[in-house]
């Protein structure tokens, strides 16, 4: 019963975040500060996902050492992003580098 | 629009490119990001299971909320037994980029019928919006760019039911889905697209902001962190823009290199 109020709950507040404001634009433009700060959110919430994940990889300890093959593999994938701007590329660079350097510290 | 009614038109790849072509082109564009999406869609499967959600509800999760991040962080949150109400203002705020998303595609598309609108709608992702924004921003005449929407759409849309069913299976034979690296698929992802949203100095003060807040952040319940992160990231970028008006002028849709560059 909860899961289905949660799965209702969630698809109304995401069909609420794209359908509407698709339709309304087209015919009466957002507030100029409401399409300001819109202009932030994918950077913010992506950002917001992105960090913890990477520096608190396994446990409720931070980590921020060349131990922590997922902040090396971030570090990595990140300048590869910038300077090609390729999601795949940046994928494949990100996960190898991340299985690489991990096999890497196992030796060591 | 007419250009649906034109149903037995000759195709004319010559001056523009026919419906399939765009389809076909959107569903080629898509690619490289269905490949992230793979493993981060079996993980969802498997992940949604061994938190507590039943198969089903896995199934209808993708099937009906289709937006991967929000489900993922749903999972965590069902594990840790959070109240419905606060999975279902995360999922608000995590989605909300889809807002923006949909503000910058909603201009190419004020022409299009309803029947056209909603399912597209509902089909904005973030894969979809960055391969498509892309699309519409090219300035040839075609007036089917909604079918490369639909292609690029239809290939997210099913690889993901896809992609949970087969981690609902797997489950079970990936016991441990981080030994593989496989929990990293999403992370990497974000950090590709991340580069196309960052292109000036207020958008990257937005981005440190946001990390910087994420990270302190991090030990408050419920993943509270993550939305405190988000709206003091939002407010720092605003700020910064309101200082540097020169900035505030960009179209949202003009999503270009050369900003980058200068930041470089």
């Amino acid at each position: 019963m909860n899961e289905i109020l949660m799965i209702i709950g969630m698809t109304l507040v995401t069909i609420a975040v794209r359908y509407p404001v698709l339709v309304l634009v087209g015919k009466i433009p957002l507030p100029p500060a409401v399409v300001r700060a819109l202009k932030f959110v994918p950077t913010a919430v992506l950002t917001a996902i992105i960090t913890p994940a990477v520096l608190y990889p396994r446990s409720s300890q931070i980590e921020l050492g060349i131990t922590n093959e997922y902040l090396i593999a971030a570090v990595l994938s990140s300048l590869v992003a910038w300077r090609t701007r390729n999601v795949l590329v940046t994928i494949v660079v990100g996960m190898a580098s991340l299985l690489a350097w991990r096999w890497l510290m196992s030796v060591l | 629009m007419n250009a649906s009614l034109q149903q037995n038109s000759a195709p004319s790849q010559a001056i523009a490119p026919s419906r399939r072509t765009e389809f076909w082109n959107g569903f080629k564009d898509t690619f490289p990001l269905v490949v992230g999406a793979v493993p981060f869609g079996i993980i969802f499967g498997a992940l949604a299971v061994t938190s507590g959600i039943t198969a089903g509800g896995a199934l209808a999760m993708s099937a009906f909320v289709y937006a991967g991040a929000s489900q993922f962080i749903a999972a965590g949150l069902v594990s840790n037994a959070a109240p419905v109400l606060i999975i279902v203002l995360t999922t608000f705020v995590v989605n909300l980029r889809h807002a923006l998303y949909a503000a910058s595609l909603a201009p190419h598309m004020k022409h299009l019928p309803q029947r056209w609108l909603a399912p597209l709608g509902f089909w904005l992702t973030d894969e979809s919006f960055v391969v498509v924004i892309a699309r519409y921003t090219k300035t040839d005449p075609s007036p089917f760019k909604h079918w490369y929407f639909l292609g690029s759409a239809v290939f997210m849309y099913s690889n993901w039911q896809l992609c949970t069913l087969i981690g609902i299976v797997a489950g079970q034979a990936i016991p441990n889905p981080s030994a593989w690296g496989l929990d990293f698929a999403l992370v990497v992802t974000f950090i590709g697209m991340l580069a196309s949203f960052v292109r000036n100095r207020a958008t990257l003060i937005a981005s440190v902001v946001a990390g910087i807040v994420a990270v302190l952040a991090h030990g408050l319940p419920n993943q509270m962190g993550l939305l405190v992160a988000a709206v003091l990231g939002i407010v720092a970028g605003v700020i910064t823009e309101s200082l540097n008006p020169d900035e505030a002028l960009k179209p949202i849709d003009k999503i270009t290199s050369a900003d980058a560059e200068a930041l470089s």
